[in-house]
C-alpha cells in the first residue's frame, strides 16, 4: 500500500476512535444535565407503550399508620403518635421507647417510615424481634393489625 | 450516601449503535494491524472480527433479556478496549512470531460467556451478600492458592500463578471481586455501627479499634501478599480498594486518613528492607542511568517504553507501523506504551477517555442504587478498575513505580480478562437494578440507613 493511503488510514483510525468517545459523552448527554432540561419525571405514552412495566404504580388507598400502641409487657396501653420520625426501642437510656424488660437489648429495633409504610428492622437484639410469628432477619414492612413483639413489649400499628 | 434518578429508559437500541461504533473500531485496528504486516495477510481480520462481534452480540442480547435497564455504554467501551487490545497483542504476534493473540481470542471468549453466565446467574446483586464472609474466605484461598508448593509457579519474581495442565491462572485477579464483594457486604451491615460508635478528637471522629478490625486484617492481607507473593501491584489494589469503599460508606476522611498512614507506615517499611521494593523504587527515580539501564531488571523496559512513546508524537507512527516489540513485555505489562507509539499522544488520551468513561459509569450506577451493598459493590468494582489503570498507566509513564497489574481489557493475560469481564456484568446488573422502574410503592430497597436519624452518641450494650 503507498504512503498516502497508509496515512490516510492512520488518520481514519484516529479519527474513528474519537468519534466513539464523542457518541459515548454525547450518549451520557441526559446523565450529565442535570437541571431544569433534564428530561425526568413521567415517560412518554410512546416509552409506555413499548414497556408497560413504567407505569406509575397505583397510589394505595391503604390509610397511613398514625399511631403505635403497647399491647402487651410494661408499658401495656400506652400510644406513641407516629409522626414521619424513626422510632428506635431499647433498654438504653436513649431509646425513643425505652423499655424496662430484662428480655430487650439496649438498642433493641427501629421502626421507621419509608414510601407510605412503616418498617421494623431488629438493631442485632440478642433476643430477636418477631413480627407476627417470624422472626425478623432484615427490614420488614408492618402493616397496621400486625404484631410486633420485642422482648415482653408486643406492639401494634394503628390506622 | 448520595443518590440519584433519571427517568427509566431502556435504551438497549443506544447501545447497539455504540456497539457497532466500537466493533468498527476494534474492526478497523484489525485491519491496520494485517494489512500493515509485510505478507498484507487479513485471513486473522476475518476470524478476529468476526468472533468479536459474536461476543458483543451475545452480550447485548443477554442485556436486552436479563437487564433491560443497564446502562448503555459500558458494553461497547469494553468491547472497543478488548478489541483494541486484541489486535496491539495480535500486532506484537505478527512481529515477533508468537501466538498470543489466538490465546488471548480465546480467553475473551471464556471471558464473555462467563460474564454471560453471571448475568444470568445472578440478576439481583442483592444476593450476593448472602455470601459476605464466604466471600471473604475465597479471596483468602484465592490468594493463598499460588502458595501450594507444585501448585504455584514463580514468574518473573512474583509468586502468583497457579499451573492447571496447560493453563496458568492468577487467582489473586479474582480475588479483587471476592474481596469487594466482602467489603461491601461487611460495610452495608456495620455501617451504622462504625458511623455512631468512637471518640472525637477535634473535627476527627475516630473509630473503635473493634470497628477497626478488619480494616487490619485488610491492611495485613495487603502486607502479606506484598511480602511473601512479591506482588506489588495487588498490594496497592487491595488497601486502596479497602480505604476507598471505607470512605464511600461512611464519609469519614478520617478513615482515610488512618488508612494513608498505614499506607505510609508499610511503604517506607518496604522500600527500606525489600529489595524488590527497593529496586523499583531505584529504577523508577533513576531510570536514565547507564548503570541502572544495563543493569538486569533494571529500567531498560521503561525506557524503551518512554522512547517509543516519544517516538510515536502527537500522530503515532500508526498501527503496524512502528517498532513496540522491541520493548520487553510489549502486549502485557507495556501495552499501554505500545500504543502510545502507534496511535500517538492522541489515541492514547482516546483510550484513557474510555477508561474514565467507563468507570464513572461505574460510579454512576452507584449512584442510581438503591441500596448501600449495590452501591458499595459498584463504587468499589468501578474503582478496583480504576486503580488498575492508574498504577500502570501511570508505572509506564514513570509517574510512580512500575509495577506489574494488566491494563484492563487489553493487556495479554486470560484471568485478569475473566476478572474484569465479571466486573463489567456486575456492573450492567447493578446498573439495571438502579436504572429500572421501582415496582409497587416502595422500592426494592431492603434497608433504608437514615444515620442521622439515631442520635446516639455511644452505643452500650447492643
Amino acid at each position: 500500500m503507498n504512503d498516502l493511503v497508509l496515512s490516510l488510514f492512520r488518520l481514519g483510525f484516529l479519527v474513528l476512535i474519537w468519534l466513539l468517545v464523542l457518541s459515548i459523552v454525547g450518549a451520557m448527554r441526559r446523565d450529565l444535565a442535570i437541571g431544569a432540561r433534564a428530561r425526568t419525571g413521567a415517560p412518554s405514552a410512546r416509552a409506555l407503550k413499548k414497556n408497560p412495566e413504567l407505569a406509575e404504580p397505583e397510589v394505595s388507598t391503604r390509610k397511613a399508620a398514625s399511631t403505635l400502641h403497647i399491647v402487651e409487657g410494661p408499658l401495656a396501653g400506652r400510644s406513641i403518635p407516629l409522626q414521619g420520625e424513626p422510632i428506635m426501642f431499647g433498654r438504653a437510656q436513649d431509646a425513643t421507647v425505652v423499655l424496662e424488660d430484662d428480655y430487650a437489648s439496649g438498642r433493641h429495633a427501629r421502626l421507621f417510615p419509608q414510601g407510605s409504610r412503616w418498617f421494623i428492622e431488629d438493631l442485632g437484639s440478642t433476643n430477636g424481634t418477631f413480627v407476627g410469628d417470624s422472626q425478623l432477619t432484615r427490614a420488614q414492612p408492618v402493616e397496621p393489625g400486625q404484631r410486633i413483639r420485642i422482648g415482653k413489649t408486643v406492639l401494634e400499628l394503628k390506622a | 450516601m448520595s443518590e440519584l434518578h433519571t427517568a427509566p429508559v431502556p435504551r438497549r437500541n443506544l447501545e447497539l449503535v455504540l456497539l457497532l461504533l466500537a466493533l468498527s473500531v476494534g474492526a478497523a485496528a484489525f485491519f491496520l494491524v494485517g494489512s500493515s504486516s509485510d505478507a498484507n495477510d487479513n485471513t486473522d481480520f476475518f476470524v478476529q472480527t468476526g468472533i468479536l462481534a459474536g461476543l458483543a452480540l451475545l452480550m447485548h442480547i443477554m442485556l436486552r433479556i436479563f437487564a433491560k435497564y443497564a446502562d448503555p455504554v459500558i458494553l461497547p467501551i469494553t468491547v472497543a478496549l478488548n478489541s483494541l487490545g486484541l489486535a496491539m497483542i495480535h500486532r506484537i504476534d505478527l512481529a515477533k512470531t508468537t501466538d498470543q493473540s489466538m490465546r488471548q481470542l480465546l480467553w475473551t471468549t471464556i471471558a464473555v460467556i462467563i460474564a454471560a453466565v453471571v448475568l444470568w446467574a445472578i440478576r439481583d446483586h442483592r444476593m450476593l451478600r448472602r455470601f459476605t464472609y464466604i466471600a471473604l474466605l475465597a479471596s483468602i484461598i484465592l490468594l493463598l492458592l499460588p502458595m501450594i508448593p507444585g501448585f504455584g509457579v514463580t514468574i518473573n519474581g512474583a509468586r502468583i500463578w497457579v499451573r492447571l495442565g496447560p493453563f496458568s491462572m492468577q487467582p489473586g485477579e479474582l480475588a479483587k471481586i471476592t474481596l469487594s464483594i466482602f467489603f461491601a457486604g461487611y460495610l452495608s451491615s456495620n455501617r451504622d455501627l462504625i458511623l455512631m460508635a468512637g471518640r472525637k478528637l477535634g473535627p476527627l471522629q475516630l473509630p473503635r479499634l473493634r470497628d477497626m478490625a478488619p480494616m487490619v486484617v485488610a491492611w495485613v492481607l495487603s502486607i502479606g501478599v506484598l511480602v511473601v507473593q512479591r506482588d506489588l501491584g495487588s498490594s496497592i489494589l487491595f488497601f486502596g480498594l479497602f480505604i476507598v469503599m471505607i470512605y464511600v460508606a461512611t464519609a469519614r476522611i478520617s478513615w482515610v486518613l488512618i488508612g494513608l498512614l498505614m499506607v505510609a507506615a508499610g511503604g517506607v517499611f518496604a522500600a527500606m528492607t525489600m529489595s524488590h521494593v527497593t529496586r523499583r523504587i531505584d529504577v523508577w527515580l533513576n531510570a536514565f542511568s547507564p548503570e541502572i539501564y544495563q543493569a538486569r531488571g533494571g529500567s531498560m523496559q521503561i525506557v524503551e517504553g518512554l522512547f517509543g512513546m516519544a517516538d510515536g508524537g502527537l500522530f503515532g507512527t500508526g498501527l503496524g507501523q512502528g517498532s513496540p516489540y522491541r520493548v520487553p513485555l510489549a502486549n502485557s505489562d507495556m501495552i499501554i506504551a505500545s500504543f502510545g507509539e502507534e496511535i500517538g499522544l492522541i489515541g492514547l488520551s482516546a483510550i484513557v477517555l474510555l477508561y474514565m468513561l467507563l468507570i464513572s459509569r461505574g460510579l454512576r450506577a452507584a449512584l442510581g442504587s438503591r441500596d448501600t451493598f449495590g452501591k458499595l459493590l459498584a463504587a468499589g468494582l468501578s474503582f478496583t478498575l480504576g486503580l488498575q489503570c492508574i498504577v500502570i498507566i501511570g508505572g509506564v509513564s514513570r509517574l510512580i513505580p512500575l509495577t506489574g497489574l494488566a491494563t484492563p481489557f487489553m493487556a495479554a493475560g486470560g484471568s485478569s480478562l475473566l476478572a474484569n469481564w465479571i466486573i463489567v456484568a456486575l456492573l450492567l446488573m447493578i446498573s439495571h437494578n438502579s436504572r429500572r422502574p421501582m415496582l409497587g410503592g416502595v422500592g426494592p430497597t431492603d434497608e433504608v440507613a437514615t444515620p442521622g436519624a439515631i442520635t446516639t452518641k455511644a452505643v452500650k450494650n447492643v
